[in-house]
């Protein structure tokens, strides 16, 4: 089972979820949190463990060996600009590159040999029995996507179905958060009771409709704006999967990187009641 | 002395545009033929990515001895502007075309 937690904007407490669920989840199963979102990677904030495993991650980037013929070629089938002729030399931006190959097949004097280029780091934590997987873009890398899906493929190399295997995605709506929700079995959106809230949730909703995703709704800070929120999935028929409630105690205890369901018992109810609608408890809870 | 313009239009009372990548025009002085003329820019600046470089390449395609810009190049833009001569002068980014060549020519704007 894979579950992706996203939102339409940071801070909605997406990473408090992620890692309250996985912790929790933790205690009677074998879970994997993954935080995909590698270019503001902060789950392992709130994880206590040591690392097990670390290891860079590379994409395949064209490189100019200089035996060429100028034809121009290269630069023309390019997309993305990531190939110029200037003069007599040819020019390779690296981070502009997307790995297609393209230039490198084409080139009639195989001037253009694909190189790995490192383009972040993996690294695994063990915290109990929770394992955490994490992968951070290298400075002045642009483009979270190639990491993301290498970063799946080692989770998915790993990890068979026997785990539970929770994403926390990027924010936004763009191609990082798609790239981290697309396999996933479901997608847990997070928001706030606002009008902001109201308006990225809305935009999210729109992606997961595209993706044709299975995704329910998790109200983080409830009680803090209006109803618009509820009724809207309400009219959209959108599960509401949980309602956190706008407690200060939670938010001080996240600061203090403290479990919260351990010590705040409204907290877990409400983390019980989400993995009752996902069908992930395993034990008839006492509540 | 050929002088090379980002430039916001096509005409010596256009204004400089500052960013390099994505200026709107690239103006040509040849100051022995006493000659104006513009290249539009249009196409690159619809590019996503990578406006920079090419910009640059095609500036250096026309082949001037000065740049005259607003906020001077990028990091890979300046990459490819090494490949060449040309020398680059900034700050004539709230300038007309001929206050920005005036400017240039009394030392009140250098690289
Ligand atoms: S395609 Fe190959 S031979 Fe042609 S310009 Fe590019 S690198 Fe040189
Ligand atoms: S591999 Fe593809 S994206 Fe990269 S430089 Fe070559 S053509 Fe461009």
């Amino acid at each position: 089972m894979k579950i992706a937690i996203a939102s339409g904007k940071g801070g909605t407490g997406k990473t408090t979820l992620a890692t309250s669920l996985s912790s929790h989840l933790s205690e009677t199963q074998d879970v994997v949190l993954v935080d995909l979102d590698v270019e503001e990677p902060n789950s392992r904030l709130f994880i206590r463990g040591d690392q097990t495993h670390s290891q860079s991650i590379c994409k395949q980037v064209p490189e100019w060996t200089g035996d060429c013929s100028l034809c121009g070629q290269c630069q023309e089938i390019c997309n993305f600009n990531a190939v110029i002729k200037v003069g007599t030399q040819i020019m390779l931006f690296p981070e502009l590159c997307h790995s297609c190959r393209a230039c490198s097949e084409l080139c009639p004097e195989s001037a253009l040999p694909l190189k790995p280029r490192k383009i972040g780091m993996l690294n695994q934590i063990q915290a109990g029995n929770l394992i955490f997987v994490e992968s951070r873009l290298e400075i002045g890398e642009q483009q979270a996507v190639p990491l993301i899906s290498q970063t799946k493929d080692y989770i998915d190399n790993h990890f068979d179905e026997s785990y539970i295997i929770i994403y926390d995605s990027p924010p936004g709506t763009s191609c990082p958060v798609i790239e981290a929700s697309k396999d996933a079995d479901f997608v847990i959106l997070v928001t706030e009771p606002t009008p902001f809230g109201l308006y990225d949730l809305k935009l999210a909703v729109e992606v997961m409709r595209k993706m044709k995703k299975d995704f329910g709704v998790v109200v983080n800070r409830d009680g803090l704006g209006n109803n618009d929120v509820l009724d809207y999935c309400d009219m959209e028929t959108i599960p509401v999967l949980a309602r956190i409630s706008n407690d200060r105690r939670i938010a001080e205890l996240y600061a203090a990187g403290e479990l919260i369901f351990s010590t705040i018992p409204e907290f877990k109810e409400q983390l019980l009641l989400l993995e009752r609608s996902l069908e992930l408890s395993t034990v008839v809870d006492p509540v | 002395m050929k002088y090379a313009f980002t430039a916001k239009g096509e005409s010596w009372d256009s204004e400089i545009d500052p960013r390099l990548g994505r200026t709107e025009f690239i103006l040509i002085y040849d100051d022995k033929k006493n000659e104006l003329s513009a290249y539009s820019n249009s196409e690159i600046t619809q590019q996503a990515h990578g406006a920079g470089p090419l910009t640059v390449q095609k500036i250096i395609d026309l082949n001037p001895d000065i740049l005259i810009t607003g906020n001077g190049p990028g990091k890979n833009a300046a990459e490819v502007m090494s490949t060449s001569e040309i020398k680059i002068i900034t700050g004539a980014g709230d300038m007309k075309i001929k206050e920005a060549l005036e400017a240039y020519k009394s030392d009140k704007i250098t690289g």
